[in-house]
């Protein structure tokens, strides 16, 4: 009993188990567990792109890469995608210093890069599909429509999301919730940005390389 | 009680109601990483799509190229540092990027070596076919 109070008396943030600063910030510690979310997602898509990998071979007398890939339009997606992290960085800077239309003019134009990606990219499997390179012609194509497919998946909740925070913003401003959630939305964004420099070096150019 | 200066998280570009205390204009950090990301995409498209170089280096060149992107991702974009609050996100970086490459490098081997495996070889089958 003398010890505990001794021990409490000697260092009173020895005991928050938080070191010196004491219990880290609201903020910090919501990030960390978006960042472990987000670690948990990359992880996931490992799982894809290791499908990929093993299966890319496995084209059955189907289409295989070469034939089916446009490098030009993987240029202008990826592109697009870099441009729109970058908006998107620009966006978090905006919610800061509390600058309420630069907020507005950086989403609007991260979600048209962002929009502008994902109709490119249906636009490629529209034009897969009609050729008849579905994702029941070979094992490759399966793994190509589950890996990019996810990929794309996500941008498109990444969007709604998008547009859900900007009308937090418009109603409730810049309050500490919303701006904890805007800050999980640009790490979500940024993270996407990541796991596409795998995609289109993996899928897209080694595929395309002799 | 002190402040600490280090109070930052991934993507967490300055706490509210403390100056930023990051070197140079935060803006500038994304321009620095844009520019390095674009640098880093266009020669991987050119490596993917130039006959000037030694053809099977041009894979183990683009893995070189895409993980360099990703750590000016992760340093510019999504701020990941050695401070000392960013500890607990870089080491649990750290623990992702192990199961990644366990996942990947476990996967390709093996299925690979499955692959070697199954397909017998053409002397093999006609044995095969001479002893039945």
């Amino acid at each position: 009993m003398n010890v505990a109070v001794a021990v409490h008396e000697a260092h009173p943030e020895a005991l928050t188990g938080a070191g010196e600063a004491g219990p880290a910030p609201k903020r910090i510690v919501v990030a960390y567990g978006f960042w472990i979310f987000l670690l948990s997602d990359i992880v996931m898509f490992s799982a894809l792109f290791a499908g990929y990998a093993v299966l890319v071979r496995a084209t059955a007398g189907g289409p295989a890469g070469p034939q089916l890939f446009n490098q030009t339009s993987v240029a202008i997606e990826t592109a697009c995608l870099l441009a729109s992290s970058y908006t998107c960085g620009l966006m978090s800077l905006a919610i800061v210093s509390r600058r309420r239309y630069s907020t507005y003019l950086g989403a609007a134009v991260t979600f048209a890069l962002g929009a502008a990606f994902l109709g490119l990219e249906i636009r490629e499997f529209a034009g897969m599909i009609a050729d008849g390179a579905t994702p029941q012609r070979s094992a490759f194509l399966s793994a190509f429509f589950a890996l990019v497919g996810c990929h794309g998946l996500h941008v498109t909740i990444g969007l709604v999301w998008l547009v859900v925070m900007m009308a937090q913003v418009a109603v409730k401003g810049f309050a500490a919730a919303v701006e904890r959630r805007l800050a999980c939305f640009s790490l979500f964004w940024h993270a996407l940005d990541i796991i596409w420099v795998g995609l289109f070096t993996v899928v897209y150019l080694m595929g395309v390389s002799p | 009680m002190t402040i600490t200066p280090y109070d930052r998280a991934p993507g967490d570009t300055s706490p509210s109601g403390r100056p930023l205390e990051t070197e140079g204009s935060p803006a500038l950090v994304y321009t620095i990483g844009l520019l390095l990301a674009v640098l880093l995409t266009a020669t991987s498209f050119w490596v993917a799509n130039t006959s000037l170089l030694w053809p099977p280096g041009v894979p183990l060149g683009l893995a070189v190229l895409a993980i360099a992107q990703m750590g000016v991702h992760l340093v510019f974009f999504l701020h990941i540092t050695t401070g000392p609050d960013n500890t607990n996100n870089t080491l649990a970086l750290a623990f992702g990027v192990l199961i990644v490459a366990l996942v990947i490098a476990g996967s390709v081997v093996i299925m690979d070596n499955l692959n070697a495996n199954m397909v017998m070889p053409m002397n093999e089958l006609m044995n095969l076919h001479m002893q039945h």
